[in-house]
């Protein structure tokens, strides 16, 4: 039965929000930072207590709110049995672990960081145990990778911490992309994202022809997650981190991740013998080898480390039996481990912290020293061990039990044999932990003097240990019910299998085994000593030499591409950039059909003709002659006027004011540019060369123009009938390009004037930097030819400019005023106003044009920014859509009516900035020509006749 | 008409692209201004060529009018264009200026590139 509940999202939300508190409280000291952390997991614990009661009754909790539902994606979370587990596991351990942090880190660690970090992995761990919908879980799945990178790498002054963050980064991530495969195509057969959905769907996921493909993927994330051989290699290099850390994402929840994912695709995907001997085999090898090296560990956590591979081994290996049984056995080994391990490690984390070492041959005899460690130490070993009275003894009885029932291949007895191997060998090391570190003789060269930690540092392991034994005592009372809930949630419903929690099952196999596995664990240990020198001394291959050479080839042989495509050359991408596009588009025209010609070719008048002559002739010219700057920059100009004049042939005014204005401008800032730049470009490329880049301009060229001509000849169909419908009525005007610029497409224009004022003050920061270097210096330098003019600011110039001044703005301003209704608009007002303005420039030099400026170009365009935008957000305040234009006629006698617009005042920002922006940009390159040693000067012009007729007077 | 403007394009493009491959900064920027021309005039083209039929509203009764949002979106190209070429003038000054060569490869010669390699 499903119950909506909205606490799943403030569960799931929780950590994240929570994640903002230590960075603000570390301020208050570590004990407040620490309190403060552990509040939003309390209170998530609390909620998560108070959904429980419905869980255990065997309902199930939904949540939804859709995210993007075209993606199938939802913020889906659900919480049944399986959840409550983990999500209490995750939780509990959080707040645990937040407790022991606090007495762990020490005073130079920046806690605040570790915490957020802390945090934001239990929401993302909590995220994957409670999402419903699978591609969330996907997000989680990654931000548990991302998370751990940054716990892992914690010290990030140690090279192993930053070494074992990026290998555990590279081999989950790498899992958890693997994944994505696997879920998509777990998706597309079940026609849903939502585990709800897919979990029923067992039968047709298990007979699609896509199954063995998902299948593989997705267990590649969750061995990669789980530390499963072949991928085991990581976790132990992840031991870098700090020991909460350890205890908490290597122990409890992160490496729990990939057998949390099995267990809950359980009922979709188990049951098949690719299942079987994909996971149970991966599993058992697993077991047996991560037992087999955790032995010959020296570092403690190291040991641990390997225990736990062994252990994930053995759950994965659970749940690929694939019986119902096996399954509920794993879910609760799951708890079991959880609590003696979490404790190891904690226990671990203390014996480093208190004698400053976790070589297992430097310790010993610590029991009489550390008798609080020791004792929550041995407890937890002794159910890792899976001795009677401790949790672990149980759920390995029934492990090795449903091992003796298990068949692989023809082979009745191979899983339990090896299922007994391992547990012997987990016998030894765990018997080797107490026997090593705590029994034997105390010694006198510890590095450090060692005593029993304060209360709050064992307070959590102890914690701990009382849970191993209260459930190794008492396990069906204690955990019996959870176990049950969370194992029939794990095996998709329907009858429970027959199993009973309890110490004594009377004579069985697993009994004969268990027996075996305790003697050979003390013999094994007792001939550790010789056993560990034959293990040295045997070579076997070491995981990161062959996990750094892979990483190393790769990263070569990426280097290689990258190195050969992207050499600095900026034209060989130009190049390859090309001709790309040339194969691309000669893929596309040589697949693709051609409909009939539709519309018949306009008449070529003579005029045109002559236009097209010049046009090509000035543009082949460019070519030819673009060594010599100048000329060509004198030519391209008449490309420009060309064009322009084929805007007004072919019915577009407003382009062709346009482009004549922003002609003129462009020009003079070349020549301005040109001004410091070489004038000869040297011959550089050879024939071989100027031949290929020929041949690829010449192919460009044809396949252009051939694609131009082929669309002009045929219909199209337009959305442009809508604006010549509703220009004058909606938008108040007849023109209809500047309708569209200013109202239908006013949101476009609004970017592009941004654009425009980036760009401005982009080379006005430029200039500021350049003149700020050494570059000014350089400048400053500059040598002039003695030949220049001397006449440089000439008097029939200076006069007739100014002269013009007044009628250039006033046509500016009359074009910007027809604009709505005729051709013209802001953007060609304030070009040409631009010109005006420059024309005194260049009539009578920068220094004097610029002392009568009252204004800063800066500000113009922030003004026309702002006022284009306060136009728009106007709209809104009328309940329109942004930038939406209102209009209406007014009559003043004795003036004609005339129209008010909000466009016009939308068309003023867009004057303002394209304005502001032309002469920043021209202002900015004459600042370079004053210092460079131009001569500045106060007077309008060099020459000025009427000084003569002052100096005779005077005289 | 249609041949005039689909060859004008053509001819601007190769002559565009041509130029945009040379090895100096000066050649390339006026490459890339007639590529934006060609990129300008072929957006043009794309509302079909009409002559005598200005997208400006006529006040005396029915007329037929060219397609106006291929001029709406190119004269704001046109701008741009200006824009981006101004901006592309001023790295190839400041790029001269600091390295006393305008050549656009790293390592050509001339850029001091490999003289400041050789003195790390």
């Amino acid at each position: 039965m499903f119950i909506e509940n909205g606490f799943l999202l403030v569960i799931a939300a929780l950590p994240f929000v929570g994640a903002l508190i230590p960075g603000l409280m570390i301020r208050a000291g570590r004990t407040a930072c620490a309190s403060f952390t552990a509040i939003p997991t309390a209170f998530a614990l609390v909620l998560l207590a108070m959904l429980a009661p419905e869980v255990m009754q065997g309902n199930v909790i939904r949540y939804e709110v859709e995210w993007l539902p075209q993606l199938g994606l939802s913020a889906a979370f659900f919480l049944d049995g399986l959840g409550l587990l983990f999500a209490g596991m995750i939780l509990g351990v959080g707040l645990l672990i937040t407790l022991y942090a606090r007495f762990y880190l020490s005073g130079e660690d920046p806690m605040g960081q570790f915490y957020t970090y802390l945090l934001l992995f239990q929401g993302a761990m909590l995220g994957i145990v409670i999402s419903d919908n699978i591609l969330l879980l996907l997000i989680f799945w990654e931000l548990t990778s991302l998370s751990s990178f940054l716990l892992i790498g914690y010290w990030k002054h140690l090279p192993e911490g930053r070494q074992g963050a990026r290998m555990a980064l590279a081999v989950t991530g790498a899992g958890g992309l693997a994944m994505i495969g696997g879920m998509l195509i777990l998706g597309q057969i079940v026609g849903s994202y939502n585990l709800t959905d897919i979990l029923t769907e067992g039968e047709a996921i298990r007979a699609s022809e896509w199954y063995l493909p998902a299948l593989v993927l997705i267990l590649l994330g969750a061995f990669t997650k789980s530390a499963q051989f072949p991928f085991h290699f990581w976790l132990p290099h992840a031991m870098a981190a700090p020991t909460p850390v350890s205890a908490y994402l290597h122990s409890a929840t992160m490496v729990k991740a990939g057998v949390f994912l099995m267990a809950r695709m359980w009922p979709a995907l188990a049951g098949t013998d690719a299942w079987f001997y994909l996971v149970a085999t991966t599993g058992l090898i697993t077991m047996v080898l991560g037992a087999l090296i955790a032995l010959f560990k020296d570092d403690l956590k190291a040991l641990l480390a390997f225990s736990t591979v062994s252990h994930l081994g053995l759950l994965t290996m659970l749940l690929g039996f694939g019986t119902k049984l096996a399954a509920v056995v794993a879910v609760f080994h799951i708890i079991n481990h959880l609590t003696f391990k979490a404790a190891l490690f904690m226990t671990a984390g203390i014996v480093d912290h208190e004698t400053h070492t976790r070589d297992i041959k430097r310790l010993g005899g610590l029991r009489h020293l550390m008798p609080v460690t020791f004792l929550v130490g041995t407890v937890a070993a002794l159910s890792m061990a899976g001795i009677p009275l401790f949790n672990g003894f149980l759920s390995k009885e029934m492990m090795l039990e449903e091992a003796a029932h298990t068949t692989w291949g023809n082979s009745p007895y191979a899983v339990g044999a090896l299922a007994t191997l391992g547990a012997l060998l987990s016998v030894a090391y765990s018997f080797r932990f107490i026997a090593h570190v705590f029994l034997g003789p105390v010694r006198d060269d510890y590095p450090a003097k060692p005593h029993d930690p304060p209360f709050g540092m064992w307070a959590a392991p102890a914690l701990l240990a009382a849970c191993v034994v209260i459930i190794g005592i008492l396990p069906a009372a204690v955990v019996g019910p959870l176990v049950a809930v969370a194992g029939g949630a794990v095996i998709g419903g329907g009858e429970m299998p027959y199993y009973s929690l309890k110490i004594w099952h009377g004579i069985t196999p697993a009994l004969f085994m268990s027996v075996i596995a305790v003697a050979g664990g003390l013999v094994l240990l007792a001939m550790h000593r010789p056993l560990d020198r034959v293990w040295n001394a045997v070579p076997r291959p070491e995981a990161k030499t062959i996990f750094d050479a892979l990483i190393a080839r790769v990263a070569g042989a990426s280097r290689g591409i990258t190195e050969s495509m992207h050499n600095g050359a900026i034209s060989r991408y130009l190049a390859i950039f090309f001709v790309t596009t040339l194969i691309v588009g000669y893929a596309a025209w040589a697949g693709g059909g051609l409909t009939e010609a539709t519309r018949a070719p306009l008449p070529v008048p003579p005029a045109v003709a002559i236009g097209w002559v010049l046009l090509i002739v000035a543009v082949i010219s460019v070519t030819i002659t673009h060594r010599r700057r100048f000329l060509s920059l004198v030519i391209i100009g008449v490309v420009g006027l060309m064009l322009s004049a084929g805007f007004v042939y072919l019915s577009a005014p407003d382009l062709a004011l346009t482009q004549i204005s922003v002609e003129t401008v462009t020009i003079m800032l070349l020549l301005l540019a040109l001004h410091f730049l070489p004038k000869e470009t040297p011959v550089e490329s050879g024939a071989a060369l100027r031949l290929r880049d020929g041949a690829i301009a010449a192919a460009s060229g044809l396949g252009v123009a051939a694609l131009a001509y082929t669309f002009m000849l045929r219909d199209v169909d337009t959305i442009s009938d809508f604006h010549l419908a509703n220009s004058y009525e909606g938008g108040g005007g007849t023109n209809v390009v500047n309708v569209i610029l200013v109202d239908f497409r006013g949101y476009d224009t609004y970017g592009e004037i941004i654009v425009l004022g980036i760009a401005g003050l982009v080379i006005f920061a430029l200039m500021e930097t350049l003149l700020n270097g050494p570059v000014a210096r350089r400048l400053r330098e500059t040598v002039y030819e003695p030949d220049r003019s001397r006449d440089r600011h000439p008097l029939m110039m200076v006069v007739a400019t100014r002269v013009m001044m007044p009628i250039a703005v006033m046509v500016g301003i009359y074009i910007f005023l027809r604009g709505h209704n005729e051709p013209g608009g802001g953007f060609v007002a304030g070009l040409v106003i631009s010109i005006a303005l420059l024309m005194q420039y260049m009539a009578s030099g920068f220094a004097w044009t610029q002392a009568r400026q009252r204004f800063e170009y800066h500000g113009l365009i922030g003004f026309g920014v702002i006022i284009a935008g306060l136009t728009g957000a106007g709209a809104m305040l009328a309940g329109k859509p942004f930038l939406t234009s209102a209009f209406d006629y007014f009559h003043f006698p004795p003036i004609e009516e005339f129209e008010l617009a909000t466009a016009m005042a939308f068309d003023l920002g867009v004057f303002l900035v394209v304005f502001g922006a032309v002469m920043l940009m021209l202002y900015s390159l004459s600042r370079l020509a004053r210092i460079a040693g131009e001569t500045v000067n106060r007077e309008p012009m060099d020459y000025d006749p009427t000084d003569r007729v002052e100096n005779r007077k005077e005289a | 008409m249609e041949v005039v403007v689909a060859s004008a394009v053509g001819v601007l493009t190769a002559s565009g692209i041509y130029l945009v491959l040379r090895l100096r900064a000066f050649p390339v920027i006026l490459g890339l201004a007639l590529l934006s021309y060609a990129a300008n005039v072929f957006l043009f083209a794309s509302g079909r060529l009409a002559i005598n039929m200005p997208p400006v509203l006529s006040k005396y009764g029915e007329a037929s009018y060219t397609d106006p949002l291929p001029q709406a979106l190119v004269l704001t190209a046109i701008v741009i264009s200006f824009g981006m070429t101004a901006v592309l003038v001023m790295v190839a000054l400041a790029a001269y200026l600091k390295a006393g060569s305008d050549a656009v490869n790293m390592g050509a010669p001339g850029t001091g590139a490999e003289d400041e390699e050789a003195d790390s």
